[in-house]
């Protein structure tokens, strides 16, 4: 069942309209990642439904229960802010202990929980320094324990490992996910970052100019991108336009050649004779017997490590990018197998 | 002139003719009067009790005291709603509580006088509606007029000071408090004011500071009746003549005030509160509840009462006749009148002074003139000799804030006993003013001359430019804004100095506020109206300085 439900929510920036419409719902013990270009508004909804901003319209139910005008320190919701706001007067054990005293917790009870709090992050042993001699991760670590400490009904984290640099965040990311799983509530989890959004999330919820554009599991997303911005936003570039042949098997006319498609997942397939784009994936193929190839002259080869970048003037003006286990000469022409699934067909 | 070398090269590398000047003027007019202070105090006329001493130094850390209680009490929520909340008119009402910061003490006295005294409108209105002989409210001399003025005057402090640190706060941390479970309550105790807490401590001991060496609010709206230190030394130096006991007090007064100033500067040092909003314009915001916008109305409304109507009933009574002159009978034309203005230049018979009112006009300018160059002259001087932070220039910059530390009636004390044969010198006052505004002019300059990179000199001089070249086309215009604001600051202190001028201007050659507070002093509705009318200049004075440091900002 959904525990979180957000509706319909709208909100203005200085006049400019931020969130026209978002609508999406979270369940226990699942990570919702929101993705978006910064400036999009991820941030802006995770303060509304903590209650810090209030909404235009729009609601937040939480089982059933209406939360719009619940204040902020009655919701039992957890927040961990872009640069953690840990209380720069309190040590690592006050700050993780903040949450226990304003609810009365009796002080033995509070210190276990503390410890325990702290264990789960992996720094037992650090209650009594000063936050302010912490490192990023250190600090990011006692942020998390503090949002956890209190055990709230949802947890929100806003772009928690941005401030990191690569190699903590990579790090942090693994350990992230398992914290977030063992804590079994739902999680809303806010970055622009969709290597973290991949490692963290069970659905991805794509938001763009104040809506969100897609929201699934993750696999499908990067399997399924639904229209040309979601693709592009997840680093896809390669784009052609055609018109549908046929509409089963579903098949697509470009410059290029014809190709069989994956036809979009919730629209009616679009009939014959309609303009469409398609994305080719660039994970070239699993090469099979029936696939269909996609010819093309090299024109870049790069060595990345552990794979090159081709890319290919498939037709006049046209380039494609394809990853491949082996280098090409440039000049060289080059065929590569598509098979249906990676040649999508966007919505429009 | 090449006979010594070294010297001169050791003079000139160690600063010392820079701080030839600074230093001469300070022995002369700073410690030679301390001096005598301590000389008086050695010699044997004049009794001193322990009374003398314990009842003024007990009063007046009381008053103090209090005055920093309620001055705090006031100004905390009106710092809340500068430092949290966007609202119109909100940089016209931040001028405002800015305005009576730097009144003189005789206009602040001169406007609650006009507002609450026995011939103010509160007190005249009272009796023509309700037919009464005498004035119906007792505000004058008595202690809430001693506490109310040390509020309007300090208020300012609070609400810069903690606005300050206030609007710097991360508001996050407060949404992470109460996202936590904290109440808005809650939040406040155990968030903002503690991380408040270094930035109210500091303001509340400045203004305790300036409570404590307050003398002009206590003289003329205390009365006699209240004595503390300040006014205690001017009563028994001009009054009792008994110059053993002003010495004696003027000592411990020195050294609370340099007790207190040390307190500041200790805990003014490193400002705990490093989060700065990430994100323009979280700080502050328009008010959203129906709670916070009355918050905001009783803010304006509070300011409004507090700081803007006692000088709009001076203002206001120096263009209004309400009450007969001395000598005149039955009814008098009440209504506007200029009359206080023409008067100003009539050099009357039997009047108090032996020349036109307006004299004390002309001879505030000319003296405000003479300290602006002589101040500015000794504080850059000081400033480019002690610019690189060595230990040594350190303890040096010690000795120069010393005259900041001596209360100004005790160095007007210090005047008197140590030039009593050269009392008609006429740049005595201009000279006890520049002494006061050195320590302004210093701490003004100073830190842009210091912050500037070595690395500008010297490519500057890289380029060709000579010492002098680099002094006059570099550095000088670097630093032409903050001798502006010095330049402006040392006018406004010494148009608005009443504590040491009172003690050291000739009888014939008072400044505006001396003539004020005599005027004050005086019976008779033309004497009353008089005083109103130089207060209003001198509103206007400073007035028009706040206008050029504006400017001078914004540029």
């Amino acid at each position: 069942m959904d525990q979180l439900t957000v509706k319909d929510l709208h909100k203005q920036y200085e006049g400019k309209p931020l969130l026209c419409g978002v609508s999406f719902a979270v369940n226990t013990g699942e990570t919702l990642c929101l993705l978006g270009a910064s400036g999009s508004g991820k941030s802006t909804i995770l303060r509304i439904i903590a209650g810090i901003e209030t909404p235009e319209s729009g609601n937040m139910i939480w089982n059933g229960q209406e939360m719009n005008n619940v204040p902020v320190y009655q919701r039992n919701f957890g927040l961990m802010f872009q640069d953690y706001a840990l209380f720069p007067h309190l040590n690592v054990e006050e700050n993780v202990a903040f949450g226990l005293r304003m609810q009365k917790i009796p002080t033995n009870q509070v210190k276990e929980r503390v410890c325990a709090a702290l264990d789960r992050v992996n720094m037992t042993g650090f209650g009594m320094r000063r936050v302010t001699d912490l490192s990023g991760g250190e600090q990011q670590r006692i942020a998390l324990a503090r949002a956890l400490a209190p055990q709230p009904r949802l947890l929100m984290l806003d772009e928690p490992l941005a401030a990191l640099d690569r190699g903590t965040r990579l790090e942090l990311q693994e350990e992230l996910r398992s914290v977030l799983h063992a804590a079994g509530i739902p999680v809303i989890y806010v970055t622009h970052d969709q290597e973290e959004a991949i490692v963290v999330s069970d659905r991805l919820a794509l938001l763009n100019e104040g809506r969100i554009v897609q929201c699934t599991a993750t696999e499908s997303v990067f399997a399924a991108p639904r229209n040309r911005w979601v693709a592009a936003f997840l680093g896809m570039t390669n784009f052609l336009r055609g018109t549908v042949v046929t509409e089963s098997p579903f098949t697509v006319s470009t410059d290029c050649g014809v190709f069989e498609a994956t036809p979009p997942m919730d629209l009616q397939t679009p009939s014959v004779g309609s303009q469409v784009t398609l994305l080719i994936k660039p994970t070239g193929s699993s090469e099979g017997a029936n696939s269909h190839c996609i010819t093309g002259r090299v024109v870049v080869s790069a060595f990345l490590g552990d794979h090159y970048r081709l890319r290919l003037e498939v037709c006049t003006g046209i380039q494609l990018e394809f990853s491949s286990p082996r280098g090409a000469q440039i000049s060289e022409m080059l065929s590569i197998p598509l098979s249906p699934q990676d040649v999508i067909c966007l919505e429009d | 002139m090449s006979r010594l070398p070294g010297l001169r090269q050791a003079i000139s590398s160690s600063g010392v003719s820079l701080w030839l000047f600074p230093l001469v003027l300070l022995v002369i007019f700073f410690f030679i009067p301390m001096g005598s202070i301590l000389g008086v105090m050695a010699a044997r006329q004049g009794v001193v009790t322990t009374r003398d001493v314990l009842q003024p130094l007990g009063f007046t850390f009381f008053q103090a005291f209090v005055s920093t209680l309620l001055t705090l009490t006031a100004g905390l929520p009106v710092a809340y709603v500068f430092a949290r909340f966007d609202f119109p008119g909100k940089a016209l009402l931040r001028t405002l509580t800015l305005l009576p910061f730097i009144l003189p003490t005789v206009v602040v006295a001169a406007a609650f006088n006009a507002l609450l005294g026995p011939r103010g409108w509160v007190n005249l209105g009272l009796m023509q509606l309700l037919g009464l002989q005498s004035p119906p409210v007792t505000f004058l001399n008595t202690f809430p007029a001693i506490l109310v003025a040390h509020v309007f005057y300090n208020i300012s402090i609070i609400i810069r000071v903690v606005g300050a640190s206030w609007s710097q706060l991360d508001p996050r941390l407060g949404y992470s408090a109460q996202v936590l479970g904290a109440s808005p309550w809650k939040t406040f105790i155990h968030v903002t004011l503690p991380m408040l807490r270094r930035g109210i401590l500091s303001a509340a001991l400045l203004v305790f500071f300036f409570d404590f060496t307050s003398f002009g609010v206590i003289l003329l709206l205390g009365g006699p009746r209240f004595s503390t230190l300040e006014t205690s030394i001017y009563y028994q130096a001009v009054s009792m003549f008994n110059l053993r006991l002003a010495g004696v007090l003027s000592v411990i007064q020195l050294l609370c005030t340099l007790g207190i100033s040390w307190l500041y500067a200790s805990s003014s040092g490193n400002r705990d509160v490093p989060f700065f909003p990430r994100l323009q314009g979280e700080g502050t915001r328009r008010p959203r509840s129906r709670r916070e916008k009355w918050v905001i109305l009783a803010v304006i409304v509070f300011i409004m009462l507090l700081q803007v109507l006692p000088l709009a009933a001076l203002v206001g009574r120096s263009f209004t006749r309400l009450e007969a002159d001395l000598g005149q009978r039955g009814e008098v034309n009440a209504g506007l009148t200029l009359d206080f203005y023409r008067e100003l230049f009539v050099n009357r018979q039997g009047s108090i002074f032996y020349v036109p009112p307006v004299r004390a006009a002309l001879n505030s300018l000319v003296y405000g003139v003479i300290t602006v160059l002589i101040s500015l002259a000794a504080g850059l001087l000081l400033a480019y000799a002690l610019r690189v932070r060595t230990r040594r220039n350190r303890w040096l910059e010690v000795l120069v804030m010393l005259p900041f530390g001596a209360s100004a009636v005790t160095l007007g004390l210090g005047f008197i006993l140590a030039f009593d044969k050269f009392a008609t010198f006429p740049l005595l006052v201009p000279l006890a003013h520049s002494l006061v505004a050195m320590p302004f002019v210093y701490r003004t300059i100073q830190p842009a001359l210091s912050s500037m990179p070595e690395s500008l000199r010297q490519s500057a001089a890289v380029l060709g430019a000579s010492p002098r070249q680099v002094f006059r086309s570099v550095e000088l215009k670097l630093i032409q804004r903050p001798l502006g604001v010095a330049a402006i600051f040392a006018f406004m202190l010494s148009l608005g100095e009443f504590g040491a001028t009172t003690f050291i201007a000739r009888p014939d050659r008072p400044t505006l506020p001396v003539a004020i507070f005599r005027y004050l002093s005086q019976p008779g509705a033309m004497n009353y109206g008089q005083a109103m009318a130089m207060a209003t200049l001198l509103i206007l004075l400073c007035g028009g300085c706040i206008w050029a440091l504006e400017r001078l900002n914004r540029v």
